[in-house]
């Protein structure tokens, strides 16, 4: 962070609550970063001559003489080439032993696109994931969160899905990431040799809470830079929002706020929007899109957290694990995504929406077929055939090990309903029947 | 001399300002951040300190920056050239901004200054005239736009002088009015008005008479909406809200549409500036586009003008309806309206109603909800404003402030439900829970007696009653085993199935079964009752379901057919062969 000669420094506290200083000081702007006692800070409040800080790194220890430096500016982002294949902390300062960033400074969280400049999504981001690019498309500009229990292996998912997107660069950002999983995606990164196009904003939960709340924005200034600047496509990786909620609701509660749903803060809505309202398809070429976990207390998702992200994001994608295969799902009847309509048979083959549609709805012909079974009621024959097809749809395209192209996967589509239907049985047009059935 | 004062305090968008005369509670004023302009309404006063809140990020704002007062409420600016405009929540024309991000500061003006318009006289010299009388009108696309007396002249004026036919752009001045003591008054074609003001200017506000048809039969039939009517849709998210919006955006019989985006997702509001500019009205034959106003603040923009949208979006309204026309205005999603309130109330630290609301919430919802209406102008003529509003009730929890709030003042109800949808049944307007007030109007009723048939409101409760006695059979069914309950149960259920996949049920993306004009409507009614009411025996239950899966399957292919098209009177006469024979 800069130092300048005219920096005012401060050492009288006022108060200090497990989140927040309070001083008096003068000549302050709103948004303001600071250091106090070494620690990074923020102004959110100001009254007269009294400033309210929320330091980041937690106020443990603080005295009331500690020394407190204005910076004049809010925070902010070197962007530049130099971005590829580091990994940052939340306060975008290297984590991996490099160089510090040189580049122009970018504040962070700054103001949204134009509606009326943005282009409409159309261009088709393909994962390999039969249970996404065949039933739930895609879209690059899109926003979409997994909606996921705390055991599923959601990371890896999504580690996977930006690996094989086709994109210019994958930037994440790991809010509260247990150690464990940052070395995994670091590993998994390095692995893949893709280091040269993927930028981590890092916070680990062995740091502060409240430093997750820089993150989402270093990671969108950061990628910002890169669809506006450059023209790229931008795939932006958000692990775990829940987590970054927690953070937003622990400092409005320190600042006496009173809360709303859930003990969450009243703006939560805003707040997540001003985030993944970020995913844009911009008139030049350049996206973001955003890839996001939101993680679930035991599948409730009228929980505010979901609840409110549901509202705001383009679809959601589920994972579950199918008790009849063992394998972890991509789940074709909860997980929707908004846009995929953009590309289905625009940018797919002719086939796409009918095998997709058929496909679920014989999966869920067997969902009442095991019903049935359970209840005790005898099985038709056309129910013992779901329930075959089933195991096998589940294993052959929605599981998340599945990595195939989008027309293997049409085709593995058409194999499995001759395997044990009969066209009448399907009620597909017939023109894709006559074309795609012997194939 | 304006008053002037100096910030204070700052938390987020809420900034105190220490003021030197006097201000009013929601007047506009502009606090100077090194030369870059942030709007602002005062929503709270206290002694010589003012609370405003900033319709821009308060990003860098210190205690000491200028505040300049304008003496005014937020307005909009009103005139021809409102239509086919896109606007942000404060009426800045989002078109006409150069950069690709929104720049703090910058506004825009609403309309086009050098635009020429064809003006006729409607007044002569010598009229006498009040707020809101026609003085002239200019052909605004294809709709006639009535230039009026402007809505803040109170009492009664003398048109000394007005133009002659011919071209004019919105500042020219067209007439000349002198009031009672004879001060000359100049009229141009644009007038200011404040947005949270009701617009008046009429003679009556009657109860709504007469039916806003949409095309949509679980609306049109089931649960209609009136012309000057409000009905307000809940719903959980993936439950089809905006399909439903658009599909009545697109096809509702009404002169003008103003949609309010209100904090929505801004790839559905590209959609809508996507799509209308290619939609073709069937009813005109023009573009959709040239008689729509978009009023969009997205999600991520500042929630303050969030706020402000969905009245600036009314006040449009308003506006169009004292020229004696059919306004439909739709509002996505009043949730984020009210939301934005409870953050403003936060910041306020007021003491906080339900689920941290404002406690007025409810007046302030229900009081929005009545500008919509049909009136009587003073010369006699009807306009109107039909609201629909949606709402995105938490968790898909119906019992929460804003569903409540709402459903004490809006007249229909058009609950979506989860089931429906997650069964793919749209639009997923349930039969039971939804209601309309106005079927039980008895102006209501008499008109519906006249435009479609005597007795029509009682078909519609007959309909309704087959459908809830369905779900009761089918709970039964479902308890007891298909073979555990009477054949009676089985044909209810069945019949209420025939009633939701032929009525109910309508597929928005299929050409002819999108819109249903109101004389098919009463046709197919008739057609299903007709079915229904007819003695049916089986013996076994499977027959019955075969039975009624052939009739819904010919009867669907009857909705995707052109009306009494060869095609449609051949599954009708199919219809009829199957029936007969099963009796």
């Amino acid at each position: 962070m800069p130092s300048n000669v005219f920096q005012r420094i401060y050492t009288k506290l006022e108060a200090i609550t497990k989140a927040t200083v309070t001083l008096r000081a003068t000549g302050v702007s709103n948004d303001e970063l600071a250091r106090v006692a070494g620690r990074l800070a923020q102004v959110v409040k100001i009254k007269k001559d009294l400033v309210t800080l929320q330091v980041f790194a937690g106020t443990e220890g603080i005295p009331t003489n500690a020394q407190v430096e204005f910076f004049g500016e809010p925070p902010a982002l070197n962007v530049g080439e130099q971005l590829s294949g580091r990994f940052l902390n939340a306060y975008g300062e290297p984590i991996d032993g490099g160089p510090m960033i040189e580049g122009e400074r970018r504040y962070i969280g700054g103001p949204s696109v134009n509606p009326y400049k943005r282009k409409q999504p159309s261009e088709l981001i393909p994962t390999g994931i039969a249970g996404i690019d065949l039933n739930n498309t895609l879209v690059s500009g899109q926003k979409i969160p997994f909606f996921a229990d705390p055991d599923q292996p959601y990371n890896q998912v999504m580690a996977d899905v930006a690996l094989r997107a086709d994109v210019d660069k994958i930037i994440l950002g790991g809010m509260g990431l247990s150690n464990d999983d940052y070395l995994y995606f670091r590993q998994k990164f390095e692995e893949a040799g893709a280091l040269d196009k993927i930028i981590c904003f890092i916070n680990t939960t062995e740091q502060p809470p409240v430093e997750r709340l820089l993150i989402p924005d270093m990671a969108l200034t950061a990628a910002e830079y890169f669809a506006v600047d450059k023209n790229e496509k931008v795939l932006v990786l958000l692990t775990d929002m829940t987590l970054y909620a927690d953070a937003l609701s622990i400092v409005s509660n320190r600042m006496d706020q009173i809360p709303s749903k859930d003990s969450m803060p009243g703006s939560l809505y805003s707040d997540l929007a001003k985030i993944y309202e970020k995913a844009v398809q911009l008139p030049d070429g350049g996206s973001i899109t955003i890839i996001a976990v939101t993680t679930l207390n035991d599948g409730d998702i009228t929980h505010a957290i979901p609840d409110n992200t549901g509202y705001i994001t383009e679809g959601q994608l589920y994972l579950r694990k199918d008790t009849d295969t063992g394998k972890i799902i991509v789940d074709p009847f909860r997980s929707l995504s908004r846009l995929k309509q953009l590309v289905i048979n625009k940018k797919t083959r002719e086939d796409h929406s009918q095998v997709m549609n058929t496909g679920v709805r014989l999966y869920a012909d067997a969902a009442n077929a095991k019903t049935k079974l359970e209840n005790g009621f005898d099985l038709s024959d056309y129910d013992m055939r779901c329930l075959e097809y089933a195991k096998e749809y589940s294993t052959r395209l929605l599981a998340i090990d599945v990595n195939i192209k989008i027309d293997e996967m049409l085709d593995t589509g058409w194999m499995l309903f001759k395997k044990y239907f009969k066209p009448e049985e399907l009620g597909i047009k017939q023109v894709f029947v006559d074309k795609y059935w012997n194939r | 001399m304006k008053t002037t004062g100096k910030v204070t305090g700052i938390v987020s968008n809420l900034v105190t300002v220490e003021v030197d005369g006097p201000v009013a509670q929601n007047e506009l004023c502009y606090i100077d951040l090194d030369g870059i302009r942030l709007m602002a309404e005062v929503i709270k006063v206290n002694g010589n300190s003012a609370s405003v809140q900033v319709y821009e990020s308060t990003r860098g704002l210190k205690v000491g920056c200028n505040v300049e007062f304008e003496g005014r409420m937020l307005e909009v600016t009103l005139g021809p050239g409102l239509l086919s405009s896109n606007y942000d929540g404060l009426q800045d024309n989002l078109a006409t901004m150069q950069e690709v991000f929104l720049k703090r500061g910058e506004y825009t003006p609403a309309l086009d200054a050098s635009a020429k318009w064809e003006f006729t006289p409607i007044a002569k010299v010598g009229d006498k005239v009040v707020a809101a009388d026609w003085l002239g009108q200019v052909m605004e696309s294809w709709l006639i736009h009535k230039i009026m007396v402007p809505f803040s002249f109170a009492g009664t004026y003398t048109v000394k002088d007005i133009v002659p036919s011919g071209s004019y752009t919105i500042n020219d001045t067209i007439a000349v009015l002198t009031d009672a003591k004879g001060s000359e008054f100049k009229v141009t074609m644009q007038q200011k008005w404040p947005v949270k003001v009701a617009i008046g200017g009429y003679k009556e506000k009657p109860r709504p008479y007469r039916i806003m048809e949409t095309g949509v039969r679980a609306i049109d039939t089931f649960n209609p909406i009136a012309e000057g009517g409000t009905g307000f849709i809940p719903g959980p998210f993936g439950c089809g809200k905006t399909v439903i919006q658009h599909a009545i955006a697109k096809q509702a019989e009404a002169d003008v549409i103003i949609m309010a985006a209100c904090g929505e997702r801004a790839n559905e509001v590209v959609e809508i500036f996507k799509e209308f500019p290619e939609l073709i009205d069937s009813r005109t034959g023009r573009k959709l586009i040239e008689r729509t106003t978009i009023i969009c603040n997205t999600s991520n923009m500042p929630v303050a003008a969030r706020e402000a949208s969905v009245y600036t979006a009314m006040t449009i309204g308003e506006y169009y309806r004292a020229m004696g026309l059919k306004v439909l205005l739709l509002a996505d999603s009043t949730s984020r309206w009210a939301q934005a309130l409870r953050e403003m109330s936060n910041r306020m630290e007021e003491l906080p109603g339900a689920d941290a609301f404002p406690v007025d919430l409810s007046s302030i919802i229900s009081n929005f909800y009545s500008r919509a209406g049909i009136v009587i102008l003073n010369n006699g003529q009807t306009g109107s404003v039909t609201f629909l509003g949606t709402v995105s009730p938490a968790g898909g929890n119906l019992k929460e402030p804003v569903t409540e709030s709402t459903k004490k003042c809006a007249r229909c109800f058009y609950a979506l439900s989860q089931n429906r949808a997650d069964s793919k049944r749209y639009p997923a307007i349930d039969p039971i829970d939804s209601y309309s007030k106005y079927l039980e109007y008895p102006e209501m009723e008499e008109f519906f007696n006249e435009k479609m048939e005597k007795g029509w409101v009682d078909k519609v409760l007959a309909a309704k009653n087959i459908t809830l006695r369905g779900k009761e059979a089918y709970d039964q069914i479902n308890i007891l085993g298909d073979d555990g309950v009477p054949m009676e149960y089985h044909l209810r259920y069945w019949k209420s199935e025939l009633v939701d996949f032929i009525l109910l049920q309508q597929d928005a993306f299929d050409d002819v079964d999108c819109q249903t004009p109101l004389e098919r409507q009463e046709y197919m009614l008739n057609l299903v009752l007709d079915v229904c009411n007819r003695e049916y025996r089986f013996e076994r239950f499977e027959k019955c379901v075969s039975f009624f899966k052939n009739l819904i399957n010919i009867m669907r292919q009857m909705n995707f057919s052109q009306y009494k098209s060869e095609q449609f009177y051949k599954y009708q006469q199919q219809l009829l062969n199957t029936v007969e024979n099963a009796l």
